[in-house]
């Protein structure tokens, strides 16, 4: 039996790894963060500032952790599966659980001690700022 | 393959129709355990706070709208995007044997919890029959 050319390379791998490879950087350009995952974030960025927010429904605030070193924030955490008794029966199981951890390059060095995060409904906004220090200063050119 | 099988955290976008302008609407992910006592469904909405939250009952059928607050931080450019942010809204309808007056619903950490509980049953009506 002859298999047509075009099923063949529509199974083909390679070209699959390729194509996958492809939506990845149309997805995630540059160097911003690992590849995607539980939970998602989004990042601004400014000369003297970042943020980053991430959805994390259902996962309590003392089961989130975030953590800042050198130009690499990491976020990391369990989201914990929901309760249900002996016998229940799942009609619809669309969420996922378990632990997760992401980490997102920054654009330069932040202020450990001055980063500023809050959670609520359900949704992290972190803000993370540039230390005074490592902002690029004006220096003033003397003419003769 | 089934999509939301695969790719679990993708928020699937259904028909804005009601939506404000150019504000997408998401079909919130969703789970459904039923136990004796009744059934509970757990919703993943997170943005909405329980004051942007509309929850009717029409004819059984259950909807939930959940209207989000786009966060826009101040001085800061968008670098990176892996979400969308936009309303919610997804409908149920509900078996016979559940309680529609007796609904309750919880918020926390944007996930919206209604318990429905089982509707009691309708005991047959014993007429005692006097004798004279």
């Amino acid at each position: 039996m002859l298999t047509p050319a075009s099923s063949f390379f529509r199974n083909d791998p390679f070209a699959q790894l390729e194509r996958m490879t492809r939506d990845m950087d149309r997805m995630f350009p540059g160097n911003w963060s690992n590849a995607p995952g539980f939970p998602a974030v989004n990042v601004w960025r400014g000369d003297e500032a970042v943020a980053i927010t991430s959805e994390l429904p259902g996962v309590e605030l003392e089961d989130i952790e975030i953590t800042v070193k050198d130009t690499t924030f990491t976020l990391s955490g369990e989201r914990k599966a929901p309760d249900a008794p002996k016998g229940a029966r799942w009609h619809l199981r669309e969420r996922s659980h378990g632990k997760f951890s992401r980490a997102v390059k920054l654009p330069f060095v932040v202020d450990p001690d001055k980063v500023e995060a809050r959670f609520k409904n359900g949704v992290l906004q972190v803000a993370l700022h540039r230390p005074d220090a490592d902002k690029p200063r004006r220096i003033e050119i003397r003419g003769e | 393959m089934n999509d939301q099988l695969t790719k679990p955290e993708t928020k699937a976008e259904s028909t804005p129709a009601e939506s404000r302008a150019r504000v997408p609407v998401y079909r919130p992910l969703t789970d459904i355990v039923e136990t004796d006592d009744g059934v509970s469904l757990m919703l993943e909405m997170p943005g909405v706070g329980a004051d942007d939250l509309d929850i009717s009952l029409e004819r059984r059928v259950l909807t939930i709208r959940g209207t989000v607050r786009i966060f826009r931080p101040e001085n800061v450019e968008l670098a990176h995007l892996e979400y969308g942010e936009g309303d919610y809204e997804r409908a149920f309808t509900l078996s016979e044997d559940l309680d529609p007056e007796r609904i309750e619903a919880e918020l926390r950490n944007g996930v919206l919890t209604l318990s429905l509980p089982r509707a009691e049953q309708k005991l047959p009506k014993k007429i005692a029959v006097k004798t004279a």
